[in-house]
């Protein structure tokens, strides 16, 4: 049988180093948002000859657009972020392309003002937080018969913040590198991922609040491996399963969803593991009051790998 | 057992049978209804939220006057010819907007929100400032004191009355007939302005006549009650019309959410979502079948019955689809097998420790109960808090559209895997196939 809540020291290890990129990536590009938490104004325009991305900056720079950020997607359309138009604004902006590189087809426009951009950024900042505590909540309450029912909850809310921290840490990336933005798919996401990830720790716990309830062993971190292991293969398929579907979504839809099909992606890759590794784990950690162990085993983890 | 078993799969069979009628054809509805409702990104139209500046209204009244405002914007929108425009209010002084399906330009759009449609301008002086500039000159708006107030002359003053013409050269003339206050307005202003030219115009820009010129006529007369616009095309005079008499805003709105997707590009979307839909289910069926086996070919059958019973409930209740809710039904695919799953892993414990195919399916089914329960719970109490967020906020639609969606989604999953998945399962406890455990995926050199 595999143990692995044996090698718990080294998934903190794992965790921690990625978790630590993403916070130093947060802390150095920040994070990029999008019009509706930070107002202004999306077109997507198409144009029927061909206009490049400099030709298409330098017009609207000259035009008094400096501030504007342009992207390309895959079918040749140009998605331009500038600040809050008018209607009239607008109108102006789109004649003056016309003239310049001939007819355009407005495909998309979305334009946010500010008090609407403040208003869905708090609603957002609440949900999240709402969310993590009626999870926490729920699952002391679900297992309210069990020693200790709040570590559970509390470990499950630890694992659903270190996948939430993964996938900002790599939105921080991808917004440096790509320009995106966090907009509110990506938050819808972020808390589809929570759903997802809590959903299989629970299952998780579900099995060792069963073997515990059946005596398999005394030695709760002999339980908690049983229960894993137990569980290891359903966790793997659903992820598996979800996982296809996801990459279907990235592959086929594209660029508006594109956000969201990401979050998913990277949150359920990092859900599996931290409902895995992470969260049954720390409830040993937690049991058996080890922290300071952890914090020996690091410099000793270090002379081991450099001496092998 | 055996018996009642049989009697749930013929249930499951009809329930199926109504689902897929319900469903198809996917665009037209039972009884007369319309098809499967298609939310703004995929059908295209505009969404827009307007806010009324309320600051000069007496309190206690601006209730009255934002359906006051309500009634000219939809007066206003009746002659676009939008089928199933929404107009709504939104906490105490916004407006929400919906015309779902068309695509109008931005000066019909602009024409929505506007108070005054039309503006009338003199030429200003040379130190004067501006409100417009064109190739006649520089012009700031004509006004007049009235009632010991000096106001502008718009098109507010006008009768709701105004209609399209031909003079005897055959030219098309708007005519329109001025209000009491509005008379003695032009009255004055066009006394003062004889052989001077008065300008038009909507919004920034001038009126536009048939030649692309600014319309600005030469005043010949004072003119008191009635007048007439020349020079423009026959189309732009009968719309102008319309929107002249659908009434004047009481308040002037600001659009502080706006957003149009061209109807085309909608089609496209809802081409790739169905493609990204047929491709996960096919990569979920494939996996099924070659790790489960014969446990997950039945999976699969219980599969084709949740999406057919998913998109009949989207019908049926009628869930609005958009873009992220077609995300959110694909992604519940991917986890619609999971209770499945949990409960074959199960099945396949109980196998190994050597139980008959009966017995491990009961086994399982009630060992895999408690996990898919609490499990599913967390998952609704996100779609809960989802569309708590979605209604609280203007853009809406894609995270409310999620969250229904999940929460439909998962809610049938777990249905299908603890009723349908285990009848389907039941009809082999007996048959000769249920000694075969090696079709339901047992090693037998596991471990």
């Amino acid at each position: 049988m595999f143990d692995i809540v044996g090698k718990r020291f080294w998934f903190f290890l794992i965790s921690g180093a990625v978790i630590l990129i993403g916070i130093i990536s947060l802390a150095v590009f920040g994070l990029k948002t999008g019009i509706e938490f930070s107002s202004g104004s999306l077109m997507t325009v198409s144009f029927e000859q061909e206009v490049s991305q400099d030709e298409l900056r330098q017009e609207l720079a000259s035009l008094g657009y400096t501030n504007v950020i342009i992207q390309r997607t895959g079918q040749g359309d140009f998605f331009v972020r500038t600040q809050e138009l008018s209607p009239e604004d607008k109108t102006e902006l789109e004649t003056a392309l016309a003239a310049r590189f001939g007819t355009l087809e407005e495909r998309e426009f979305n334009s946010v003002s500010p008090m609407i951009a403040t208003e869905t950024a708090n609603n957002a900042a609440i949900a999240v937080a709402v969310a993590a505590i009626g999870i926490l909540l729920y699952i002391t309450w679900a297992f309210r018969r069990m020693p200790r029912p709040f570590h559970y909850g509390a470990c499950a809310i630890i694992a659903l913040i270190h996948d939430a921290l993964i996938a900002l840490g790599v939105f921080a990336i991808l917004g440096a590198v790509f320009g995106w933005e966090i907009n509110l798919m990506f938050i819808t996401g972020i808390l589809a991922v929570i759903g997802y990830s809590v959903n299989n720790t629970v299952v998780v716990f579900d099995r060792i609040r069963e073997n515990l309830a059946r005596g398999v062993s005394s030695n709760f971190e002999v339980v908690v491996n049983n229960s894993l292991v137990g569980t290891l293969g359903r966790s793997l398929n659903t992820s598996l399963t979800t996982l296809f579907v996801v990459v279907a979504l990235l592959l086929f839809v594209g660029m508006t969803i594109q956000n969201f099909a990401v979050v998913l992606l990277v949150g359920i890759v990092a859900g599996t593991f931290s409902s895995l590794c992470i969260a049954p784990t720390l409830l040993v950690v937690w049991e058996k009051r080890e922290w300071g162990r952890f914090i020996q085993w690091l410099p000793l983890s270090a002379l081991k790998t450099r001496g092998e | 057992m055996p018996r009642r078993n049989t009697l749930v799969f013929i249930l499951i069979l009809i329930i199926f049978a109504l689902a897929v009628s319900v469903v198809l054809p996917i665009d037209e509805g039972i009884l007369g209804e319309k098809g499967m409702r298609m939310g703004l990104d995929l059908q295209g139209g505009i969404h827009m939220v307007y806010q009324a500046d309320l600051s000069r209204i007496e309190p206690g009244e601006e209730a009255s006057v934002i359906e006051g405002v309500m009634l000219v914007i939809s007066n206003r929108i009746n002659p676009l010819g939008v089928t199933e425009p929404v107009i709504q209010k939104q906490g105490q002084d916004r407006i929400l907007v919906e015309l779902p399906g068309i695509d109008i330009t931005d000066k019909e759009k602009e024409r929505l929100s506007r108070v005054a449609i039309l503006e009338f301008g003199e030429l200003a002086a040379d130190e004067e400032e501006a409100k417009w500039e064109n190739e006649l000159g520089r012009w700031k708006p004509a006004m007049a004191v009235v009632d010991g107030r000096e106001k502008e002359l718009t098109s507010a003053y006008f009768k709701e009355n105004t209609y399209v013409s031909q003079d005897n050269l055959g030219r098309i003339i708007l005519a329109f007939e001025w209000d009491e206050e509005g008379s003695r307005l032009s009255e004055a202003i066009t006394g003062r302005l004889i052989n001077q030219p008065l300008g038009i115009f909507e919004g920034d820009a001038p009126l536009l006549g048939d030649d692309d010129l600014p319309i600005a006529p030469i005043i010949r007369s004072v003119i008191t009650d009635r007048g007439q616009i020349e020079g423009l095309s026959y189309d732009e005079a009968s719309s102008l019309s319309k929107q002249l008499n659908a009434g004047r805003l009481p308040v002037s709105l600001e659009i502080i959410y706006d957003q149009t997707v061209s109807p085309l590009l909608g089609t496209d979307f809802i081409e790739m979502s169905v493609k990204a839909g047929l491709i996960g289910i096919i990569l979920v069926m494939l996996f099924m079948v070659i790790y489960y086996r014969l446990s997950g070919v039945l999976a699969c059958l219980a599969l084709i019955f949740y999406g057919s019973l998913v998109l009949a409930i989207f019908k049926l209740v009628p869930v609005t689809l958009t873009l992220a809710g077609l995300g959110g039904f694909v992604l519940s695919i991917g986890m619609a097998v999971d209770a499945n799953v949990l409960i074959f892993e199960r099945m396949k414990e109980e196998l190994r420790t050597g139980r008959t195919l009966g017995a491990a399916i009961e086994a399982g089914f009630n060992r895999a109960w408690t996990a898919i329960r609490d499990s599913n719970v967390t998952t609704f109490i996100v779609c809960g808090i989802l569309y708590w967020l979605g209604s609280s906020i203007v853009a809406s639609a894609p995270v409310m559209g999620f969250a229904l969606t999940l929460f439909i989604g998962v809610a049938v999953s777990m249905f299908t895997a603890i009723v349908v998945t285990r009848t389907f399962l039941r009809l082999f406890v007996g048959s000769r196939l249920a000694r075969k455990t090696s079709l339901f995926s047992v090693y037998s050199g596991g471990k």
